[in-house]
């Protein structure tokens, strides 16, 4: 039982940066409907820039908690700064083209993105310098780390914060209103440039913290991180049913503790003849059961033929 | 058919026909790489063209087209290499990989075919990360693929007698191995074309068409969009299992690592960058994004040592950066690909106007 228990608590840990990701992917697609495949690597970018800083502020005799507040802060002001470019360089020309030109040229900017960070950051695994300490807890023969409750704080808390400013919020009322209906939305004065705009800056703000937490989970950072983990996220994103931000968050969880208890059991489920290397195939099996009983995903509403 | 006959018409297809069979010659004599790159380019083609079944005429996203050819050319592999000591004539595994292609087509498509547009595009794709991660792990505890070092010395084709591998002499010239395949390539891909454009006009095409346009519409007025659908995964499908036999015949050897999700994303990329549905563009997109990165491979070292002097980023990262950027900037300025079809370029036009 113990096991199952840790097993939990390691996949709401994964869960929640799972959840992070899948936000921007979400809100986006809420708004626009375009699949953001570039938004792992923005994850991935965030990631990368916190071990820059994190490191020069270290050099410069910091403490590692204020180092990593640093990086974290910087990543989130980059994250931000590169969501917004993209969304104006690469996709606001294309507001009104085919609903599959921005979807290559959002593996097109993946493709650059990519590339730009193997130039800038090299092709080796990268060292996640450790901000904190390595302190173990145990609940009812579960472990957990210390740095598994600060993921889990922090996205709950960022996802708190998100919320308010969805729902607490003019520019919030404004996304909501862009997502149901852009055109009405625009001719109540709403500014549509800058809607999209600030669900680009906002989603990709939560990605660069989700590429912090990333990085210190499993303490190290490549450039390529960001494809499989953008992949697994905008999977939970549709699990939970893509435009909703509580979908996005509950698919996310979900899928981290699918993942989780998929990986410890399957080798005595199946007798040995699947070992945990299949723990990827997991999420794409739920998701495929899902969508065949639920098509819009758990938690989505009925939306209209966008194909 | 009237119009293929008219003089122009023909003189064209003679002289694309001249080039065709020049061309592995004039390649040659860069060396025998670049005709390997030409068979890669008609082999994406072949690809592409497929693919633009589902995508372009039933307007279907697959971002798991890979998975199929991996089952072709896993087949291949298998029935044909001393992995399992079985050699079976091409005449048997070519239609069993497109059959088992075909199959898997259909079993995808059945459960997921009421998804639209997004959702079906993320079930596709997981089900192409599926069937890699079993290529990749199956070698245990019964080995099946050989896990990631993958499967070697596979059969080469093999048509009564004659081998496609190594080369050759017929009729006085002589032939390389790649030579061989570039003709053989050119034949199938012939094959492809032909039955894209027949079927494009044909009742079941313009039935696609509808769905693609108007899902609701198409079934009020009686096409059964179930099981049009189910054709479009299975045809698209079938195309892929025999390409992939294909890959694995001429490559003489199959790894997980050939049918990643970029691969599906590059065959997308091929068709919607070529002009979605329209089969020359998307001949034209396969061509240019399968040899681009060939000839930047190429070019991208020697030209920065002409500027710079000497080497200043990495030769292999440049590369993909210049590609992603080709993409970025086609879709920014011909967003209906670069070779539209000229409805879908009429359809664009006042919406250009206005935004």
């Amino acid at each position: 039982m113990d096991i199952f228990l840790q097993q939990i608590i390691n996949g709401v840990v994964q869960g929640s940066i799972y959840a992070l990701v899948a936000l921007g992917y979400t809100m986006v697609y809420g708004i626009m409907g375009l699949i953001n495949f570039a938004h792992g690597e923005v994850v991935m970018i965030g990631t990368l820039v916190t071990i820059t800083v994190a490191g020069l502020l270290a050099a410069a005799g910091l403490p590692p908690i204020l180092a990593g507040l640093g990086g974290l802060i910087a990543a989130v002001l980059c994250c931000m700064a590169l969501g917004w470019g993209l969304e104006r360089v690469a996709y606001r020309p294309l507001r009104n083209a085919p609903r599959l030109t921005p979807l290559i040229t959002a593996i097109g900017m993946s493709i650059v993105l990519q590339n730009v960070a193997m130039i800038a950051w090299g092709r080796n695994y990268l060292t996640f310098p450790a901000f904190l300490p390595k302190a173990n807890f145990e609940v009812a023969g579960a472990h957990f780390t210390a740095i598994q409750l600060f993921i889990v704080i922090v996205a709950a808390a960022t996802m708190a914060g998100l919320m308010l400013l969805i729902y607490r919020t003019k520019l919030g009322m404004a996304m909501r209103a862009t997502a149901q209906n852009p055109a009405v939305a625009s001719l109540m004065g709403v500014n549509i440039d800058r809607v999209i705009a600030a669900a680009f800056v906002i989603g990709s703000a939560l990605g660069a913290v989700a590429g912090v937490m990333v990085g210190t989970y499993y303490e190290i950072a490549h450039y390529q991180m960001g494809f499989m983990l953008g992949l697994k996220a905008f999977t939970a994103a549709v699990l939970g049913g893509i435009g909703n931000l509580a979908g996005a968050m509950a698919g996310g969880v979900l899928l981290g503790i699918i993942e989780a208890l998929g990986a410890g059991y399957i080798g005595s489920l199946t007798g040995d003849f699947l070992g945990s290397h299949y723990q990827d195939i997991f999420a794409f099996v739920v998701l495929i059961v899902v969508l065949m009983f639920k098509p819009s995903g758990l938690f989505g509403e009925k939306t209209g033929d966008r194909a | 058919m009237k119009n293929w006959l008219s003089p122009r018409s023909t003189a064209g297809i003679v002289l694309i026909a001249a080039a065709l069979v020049a061309l592995p010659f004039v390649l040659a004599t860069g060396g025998q790489a670049w005709v390997r790159i030409a068979n890669f380019a008609i082999l994406y083609v072949f690809l592409a063209l497929g693919l633009n079944i589902v995508v372009g005429f039933a307007g279907l996203l697959d971002l798991g087209y890979i998975a199929f050819y991996a089952v072709g050319a896993y087949a291949w592999a298998l029935l044909a290499s001393p992995h399992f000591g079985i050699h079976w004539p091409v005449w048997a595994i070519l239609p069993l990989g497109a059959g088992l292609a075909c199959i898997a087509g259909v079993l995808l498509g059945s459960p997921t075919l009421k998804l639209r547009g997004d959702y079906l595009a993320i079930v596709t794709l997981g089900f192409g990360e599926i069937v890699r991660i079993f290529m990749n792990n199956l070698n245990a505890p019964v080995n099946i693929t050989n896990g990631p070092q993958g499967i070697t010395l596979i059969d080469p084709v093999s048509i009564a007698g004659f081998r496609f591998s190594g080369s050759s002499e017929i009729l006085g010239v002589t032939l390389s191995g790649p030579q061989k395949y570039y003709f053989l390539l050119v034949a199938l891909a012939i094959l492809v074309i032909i039955v894209n454009l027949r079927l494009q006009h044909s009742r079941i095409g313009r039935a696609w068409q509808a769905i693609r346009e108007d899902e609701i519409a198409a079934k009020a007025v009686g096409i059964d969009t179930r099981n049009l659908k189910l054709l479009a995964f299975a045809m698209g499908a079938s195309f892929g299992g025999i390409a992939g036999g294909i890959f694995a015949a001429m490559q003489g050897f199959v790894s997980p690592e050939s049918f990643s999700l970029i691969e599906s994303i590059m065959i997308l990329a091929m068709v919607v960058l070529g002009g979605m549905g329209h089969i020359p563009g998307v001949i034209l997109g396969a061509v240019l994004l399968s040899i681009l990165p060939e000839a930047l491979r190429y070019g991208v070292a020697p030209v920065q040592k002409l500027l710079f002097g000497q080497i200043l980023v990495d030769p292999e990262s440049l590369r993909m950066l210049i590609f992603g950027l080709a993409l970025v900037l086609v879709m920014r300025f011909k967003p209906a690909g670069l070779w539209p079809s000229p409805e879908r370029k009429r359809e664009l036009q006042p919406e250009k106007a206005g935004g």
